[in-house]
């Protein structure tokens, strides 16, 4: 299979479908016959717990496989819009049945995580990317591990534990998670397994609803990895939850002096108000690396005013020259003033305010 | 990039409320109106209008969905398959029915590849399905003209400044005259083989105009923009021509033992002729959209403030729509409703036929002439402009070298000087 996908996608074959590529064609025979798009069939929704779940999927042949701790963009087709998002890959890299999943926990406001937890049923196709990101345990771990988590932050970490356990690694690893409570927590049954059968220390604090014989509790503080006896400076350490707790995480270990062993990772969720008529947040200009102060003009006009030269023509929202893709954020349509708030989304921003934050290609 | 260049007197980012969709050009000059459509409605009911259009646009915007994105997966699914049944025939030149039935089905599949898919969809009618594979920023249709430089040259200049002389380049592309207002050379006398000619290689006429050597040699562009236009055309011939017309002959070579040495030469030629049916199409729908009779054009001066209602009444004024089957309107791309299209460019085209009698009823009742008819009638009307404007004018100020031409444009020139220098002098002064 591989010569023959390698053979598909080579420039001899893309010179008879030019300008199109042979998946354009390929995907009219069978949706999952692709050389380079990757997709994927759900084979089961499973409900973690009451809002968060797990979708194992199996990826088609364009799938290069995952390094624990990377995440995926996952992309489902809802009223013909294509929704994407990114979600961590959650299993074992151990696992040899072509299958892979990940672990998602609904946002209120999340479209696509809601529907990923009511509404997806098995068989349906979705669209991925590859696996992406650094967030990956390296080839050969060091003696000392700690992994820290928060709330759906433990996906990624759940992936690289899952890993750690089928490999039968035997070096000692700490594993560290807050969730709100027991029942808020994901995969709670396996953690407790974990915990009786390997050597990984598996502590599991519950902030809200702490259990009644808890050695520790409350947010992440450095009293926690004292009690544990963990040292900070000769851990490699893997954080991964929400913004407050990898900042204090990183507090911290700069108090510490040990920043150079913290691996970080948070999920982007939009700090969105989309009722704010103000101008709040950020922009960033993604490829050129520049920031500016949401000054509530059109992203066109604040990426000009950024100093950048984004191509554009019409500016009035008709000749579609200016679209570009909104990496992550809110943004308003000035006339219908509906909101696009998917990532990964092209947007005409000649048209579009930021609300919030904004990341774009630019 | 763009910013050097002017083809609008006006800048267009100058326009007011540029945020909204789609906009009227505005004048620098607040106290300046523009007269469009006043012939057939005061302002107050020219703004109504505005309105009134702006309601269809919203109406058909709030309800995109599966069946539009199901829509177009459709006809990208036939669209594959008679191009793959195509390639097959013509690689049968031992069978002459089935060879010819290739080529048929090869020529029908490029031009639902050129009209129904990727115009529309390089108008960004589908960009909020967010399907990569079907987005107006990155497709690439199946014809020798980039879609980069078409968008810029088709879905801003053209449909922005839509049959404004001077402005519009679609006005008879720089090589006929189809209108009382352009000047009238002397090539124009053959203005009826030179489009006859244009129809035969069109795919190549509208490729060069989006190298706009004029343009670069006049300053209006930049050379780096020039050189990127070049570049990008260059790039687009070569995989055009080297798919049609060396790689699918390549491969007819193993047919040459069982056929003969010309099974490569027939599928080269089969290829040929599916382009020049392609082009012929293309071109016969587009002239019948813009240059029947009836439709008018206008200055640059009309244009200028103009308000909502009266760019709509400018889009409507400007395109001819032709009558005719289901089908008919697919193969056209929906283009058969030339005005539904310029009025709501970025709406899905299969729109149009459903708005179209709601259209037709809110333009009928200002008294506007809503411009249709069968595609024979259209075509004759087209044919008929071309023979009429390719006559010398009786007028010597319609003639572009005669005296009295000459000392206007003079004069004309002269007082855009004088207006320059005005506005630098009143720049420096503040």
């Amino acid at each position: 299979m591989g010569v023959i996908r390698r053979a598909l996608g080579s420039r001899a074959v893309a010179s008879f479908t030019s300008p199109h590529t042979i998946d354009h064609y390929l995907e009219q025979i069978h949706p999952l016959l692709t050389v380079d798009d990757v997709r994927a069939r759900v084979v089961e929704v499973v409900h973690e717990t009451g809002d968060a779940s797990t979708v194992v999927l199996r990826p088609n042949g364009a799938w290069r496989g995952f390094v624990p701790g990377q995440h995926v963009q996952f992309g489902v087709e809802v009223d013909g819009k294509r929704r994407v998002r990114v979600f961590s890959v959650s299993n074992s890299q151990a696992n040899r049945d072509g299958t892979f999943s990940v672990s998602v926990k609904a946002h209120p406001d999340g479209y696509v995580s809601q529907f990923l937890h009511h509404e997806l049923t098995p068989r349906t196709i979705v669209h991925l990317s590859q696996a992406e990101g650094e967030f990956v345990l390296p080839d050969e771990l060091p003696d000392q591990v700690l992994m820290l988590s928060g709330g759906s932050g433990i996906t990624p970490v759940m992936s690289m534990i899952r890993t750690l356990r089928d490999r039968g690694h035997t070096g000692d690893i700490t594993f560290l998670h807050y969730a709100r409570s027991r029942a808020d927590e994901m995969f709670s049954d396996e953690l407790d397994a974990l915990a009786d059968e390997t050597d990984f220390r598996v502590v599991r604090i519950y902030t809200r609803e702490p259990e009644p014989d808890a050695a520790l509790e409350g947010r992440f503080h450095v009293d926690h990895l004292k009690h544990l006896g963990v040292d900070a400076s000769d851990s490699l350490t893997y954080v991964c939850g929400p913004a407050g707790l990898i900042a204090s995480v990183r507090d911290t270990y700069e108090d510490l002096a040990a920043t150079d062993q913290l691996r970080a990772e948070y999920f982007k969720v939009p700090t969105v108000d989309l009722d704010a008529a103000d101008a709040t947040g950020t922009i960033t200009f993604d490829t050129s690396g520049r920031t500016a102060d949401n000054s509530g003009a059109t992203i066109l006009e604040q990426a000009e005013a950024a100093g950048l030269e984004p191509a554009y023509g019409c500016r009035m929202g008709v000749c579609n020259t200016c679209a570009v893709k909104k990496l992550h954020g809110a943004a308003r349509h000035v006339v219908s003033r509906e909101v696009q708030a998917d990532t990964d989304q092209t947007i005409k921003i000649c048209v579009h305010v930021p609300v919030g934050d904004v990341s774009v290609a630019l | 990039m763009s910013r050097k260049r002017t083809y609008a007197p006006i800048e267009p980012h100058s326009a007011t409320d540029h945020n909204e969709a789609p906009t009227p050009l505005t004048s620098d000059d607040p106290e300046h109106q523009s007269n469009i459509g006043l012939e057939y409605m005061s302002r107050e009911d020219l703004e109504e209008f505005g309105r009134e259009m702006d309601g269809v646009r919203q109406r058909v915007l709030d309800d995109l969905g599966q069946a539009d994105a199901d829509y177009i997966r459709r006809v990208i699914r036939v669209q594959r398959a008679l191009e793959v049944l195509g390639r097959i025939g013509l690689f049968m030149p031992f069978f002459l029915p089935a060879f010819i039935a290739g080529l048929a089905l090869l020529a029908l599949a490029k031009i639902i590849e050129n009209m129904e898919i990727g115009h529309n969809v390089m108008h960004g009618q589908y960009d909020w399905m967010n399907d990569p594979t079907i987005n107006g920023k990155t497709y690439e249709w199946d014809i020798v003209v980039p879609g980069h430089d078409w968008k810029r040259t088709h879905n801003y200049v053209h449909h922005t400044y839509t049959n404004i002389h001077g402005m519009d380049k679609d006005i008879g592309y720089n090589l006929l005259r189809i209108d009382n207002g352009q000047p009238w050379y002397p090539n124009h006398r053959f203005n009826l083989p030179l489009a006859f000619v244009l129809m035969l290689i069109f795919e190549w006429g509208v490729m060069s105009h989006g190298v706009e050597y004029g343009d670069f040699r006049a300053g209006r562009i930049s050379e780096e923009e020039f050189l990127g236009q070049k570049e990008r055309a260059w790039r687009k011939i070569r995989r055009q021509l080297v798919k049609d017309y060396v790689a699918y002959p390549a491969l007819a070579l193993v047919l040459v033992p069982f056929v003969g040495w010309w099974a490569p030469l027939a599928v080269l030629g089969g290829n040929l002729v599916a382009n020049v049916i392609r082009n012929i199409w293309t071109f016969l729908v587009i002239f019948c959209g813009h240059f029947p009779a009836e439709v008018q054009t206008f200055e640059e001066e009309d244009a200028r403030g103009e308000t909502r209602g009266q760019w709509y009444v400018r889009q409507l004024l400007g395109s001819a729509n032709i009558s005719g089957s289901r089908l008919f309107h697919v193969l056209t791309g929906n283009l058969s409703h030339q005005i539904e299209h310029h009025l709501f460019p970025d709406i899905p085209a299969r729109r149009y036929p459903v708005i179209a009698p709601e259209v037709r009823a809110l333009i009928e009742r200002r008294g506007l002439e809503y411009n249709t008819g069968r595609f024979g009638r259209q075509l004759f009307s087209v044919a008929h402009q071309l023979a009429v404007f390719g006559r010398k004018p009786s007028d010597p100020y319609l003639v572009a070298k005669s005296p009295e031409s000459r000392a206007l444009r003079r004069a004309k020139r002269e007082e855009q000087a004088r207006r320059a220098e005005a506005e630098k002098a009143a720049r420096m002064a503040a």
